[in-house]
């Protein structure tokens, strides 16, 4: 495939590339520098770029006004919790999809992928009922289940391809060599399928830390994360442009830091199934 | 001790019966070899064996104890697959600890084993190494090391040699002959290559769309074969197999005869021909013969060589006590 590719064409399209890269990481780059601005400055119009008063106070007044550290802790429990709970029942499920597969197992997947598409809204009243009959709102066992619930579809489906990839005959070899079913798993199949089950750990760690609906509804003080805590700066004295930024920055920077290091496997998480 | 058992053993897929009922009798000790054209059931056999599949219906004892149900972790074989299928983040010497940490075997003995078994594939030097460093040879060298330290009833071998270079082939074929005059286990040996067969085995099941059509010594598939598959499956190049009037002369309807079987002479003969393709090997020759009004064409061969050019006339002459006669449901006529 020898297609002449000029120095102009390439000076194009490495500009378009940066401007699109640009305009996607905008809104960050602008929470950021708000979050360095007084109040005033946050909202003057026309805005400024670059040059004002660069100050940390929003930092400060958002440390104090709130409890940092216990929503970070919250984010960190609830999902990096939901995603290993998640993963404890997504392998033996995917296991069986993806080396015994029976008749309906195709549908059974798609199915279990339909469920993402249910508007989380509509299960709302029943499962704070079923929350409140049960003692656990604001718990953080309840964001770890429901968290795992919502993304369990994505695990499985992931942890399904990567496995896909495993040849049977080496975990029949396993089965001759002695192995049951769990020495089978532990010993050969999650060894080998340990790079697929890194992509999808860090993928649903990032989809559970994000997510901001059943996060802020079902929780209030005890079990607030992060996303609460971003939350709790739009209200309701009015808009703190900057203590919000702040408070964003300060929430996304310790998954955006994650996300820098395990960029390779999470590309491989975001394009599974699509290369074989 | 490795006797196995299969008592109407069939197997189905779907509604597609893959194996119809099905007897066989493996004594101990014996190396036994399951061969027939891609496709004839002999891989799903050994698997059922295995236990790898289960049977659809019948029964497999192993030493006189039922196995049927039970799984392939618990009926004490090894088996040898033709992908090898190593562990691939296991080193070699993990690979052959495998099985045994598996039993619980103590430390102790796990290095004993493993280094006696080492030493007799000539893998002490690659122990540490992971099977991704390793050739084709000796990753099935490792293979065998990890079903021999299981010391299994018996060994089963999934065409083990079929991904090997054809000189690498006949290294290994004779390794494992040697290796079954000194363990003197059962071994179990699937392969396509009848010549793989009729090397290796001490018995061989021919078998075609997972029906047995013979079972027997080499030599006894050789001299006997029970059927006309059977008369063209064993013995490479294969058996010219003539119908018609000629076949009519002798009482049968299909007659059989080796292409080493024929003398072959320049000036008389029983049947006259043309020479095709001669393929000289030095220590034999083989001539395709054409126009012999009998079969499309016939093969001829000759021990050392021989003045053949294409398209020379040839008289070919039949050795009558080692012609075979088969009736019209194609079954061997004593």
């Amino acid at each position: 495939m020898a297609r002449a590719i000029t120095p102009q064409k390439k000076v194009m399209w490495t500009a378009l590339a940066w401007a699109f890269g640009l305009l996607m990481f905008f809104p960050i780059l602008w929470t950021f520098l708000t979050s360095f601005k007084t109040e005033a400055a946050a909202i003057s119009d026309p805005p400024v770029w670059l040059f004002f008063d660069w100050t940390l106070e929003n930092y400060a007044a958002v440390q104090e006004r709130s409890n940092y550290p216990k929503a970070l802790m919250n984010s960190i429990i609830i999902a990096v919790g939901s995603t290993l709970l998640g993963i404890l029942i997504a392998v033996p499920a995917a296991w069986a999809m993806a080396f015994v597969p029976g008749r309906k197992t195709k549908d059974i997947l798609l199915w279990m992928l339909s469920t993402k598409m249910l508007p989380a809204v509509g299960v709302l009243y029943p499962l704070v009922l079923l929350a409140k009959w049960l003692g656990v709102m604001d718990s953080r066992i309840l964001l770890i289940v429901v968290l795992m619930l919502i993304n369990l579809p994505i695990i499985v489906w992931m942890l399904y391809t990567y496995f896909r990839e495993i040849p049977g005959e080496i975990l029949e070899a396993a089965r001759m060599d002695g192995a049951g079913l769990r020495s089978e798993i532990i010993y050969v199949l999650t060894p080998m399928a340990l790079p697929g089950i890194a992509s999808t750990v860090l993928l649903n760690i990032i989809l559970a830390w994000n997510e901001a609906f059943w996060t802020i509804l079902l929780t209030t003080v005890n079990a607030a994360p992060l996303t609460a805590f971003i939350a709790s700066f739009s209200a309701p004295e009015g808009l703190f442009y900057a203590k919000l930024s702040a408070a964003s920055m300060m929430a996304i920077a310790p998954i955006l830091i994650m996300g820098w290091f395990s960029q390779k496997q999470l590309v491989r998480g975001l394009t599974f199934g699509a290369v074989k | 001790m490795g006797k196995i058992s299969l008592n109407q053993v069939t197997k189905s897929f779907g509604d597609v019966q893959v194996i119809p009922p099905l007897d066989l009798d493996i004594n101990e000790g014996e190396f036994v070899v399951f061969v027939g054209p891609s496709g004839c059931g002999k891989s799903t056999l050994l698997r059922l064996i295995a236990g790898l599949e289960d049977t659809t219906s019948g029964h497999i004892s192993i030493n006189d104890q039922d196995a049927t149900t039970l799984p392939p972790a618990k009926r004490g074989l090894a088996m040898v697959f033709q992908s090898y299928a190593l562990y691939p983040h296991m080193s070699v010497r993990k690979n052959i600890a495998f099985p045994m940490r598996m039993a619980g075997v103590d430390e102790a003995t796990q290095k004993a084993k493993i280094d006696a078994a080492a030493a007799a594939l000539n893998l002490t030097d690659y122990l540490d190494r992971k099977p991704g460093q390793l050739s084709g040879g000796q990753r099935q060298r490792v293979a065998i090391g990890r079903a021999i330290v299981r010391e299994p009833a018996a060994f089963l071998f999934d065409e083990p040699l079929s991904n090997l270079d054809a000189a690498l082939r006949v290294g290994m074929r004779l390794e494992i002959m040697e290796l079954h005059k000194k363990l003197e286990t059962t071994m179990i040996y699937v392969t396509h290559d009848q010549v793989e067969a009729m090397t290796m085995a001490d018995k061989i099941v021919v078998l075609q769309a997972g029906v047995i059509e013979q079972v027997g010594s080499p030599l006894e598939l050789y001299h006997s074969p029970r059927n006309k598959f059977v008369a063209g499956f064993i013995g490479s190049p294969k058996m010219n197999l003539i119908e018609g009037p000629e076949a009519a002369k002798h009482d049968a309807t299909t007659i059989g005869i080796r292409p080493e079987h024929l003398i072959v002479s320049k000036t008389e003969g029983a049947w006259k021909g043309r020479v095709g393709v001669a393929e000289h090997l030095g220590s034999d020759t083989f001539i395709h013969v054409h126009d012999t009004g009998l079969m499309d064409m016939m093969t001829v061969r000759i021990t050392g060589d021989i003045e053949a050019r294409h398209g020379d006339t040839i008289y070919l002459t039949p050795m009558e006590d080692q012609m075979h006669r088969f009736d019209a449901r194609g079954l061997r006529i004593e």
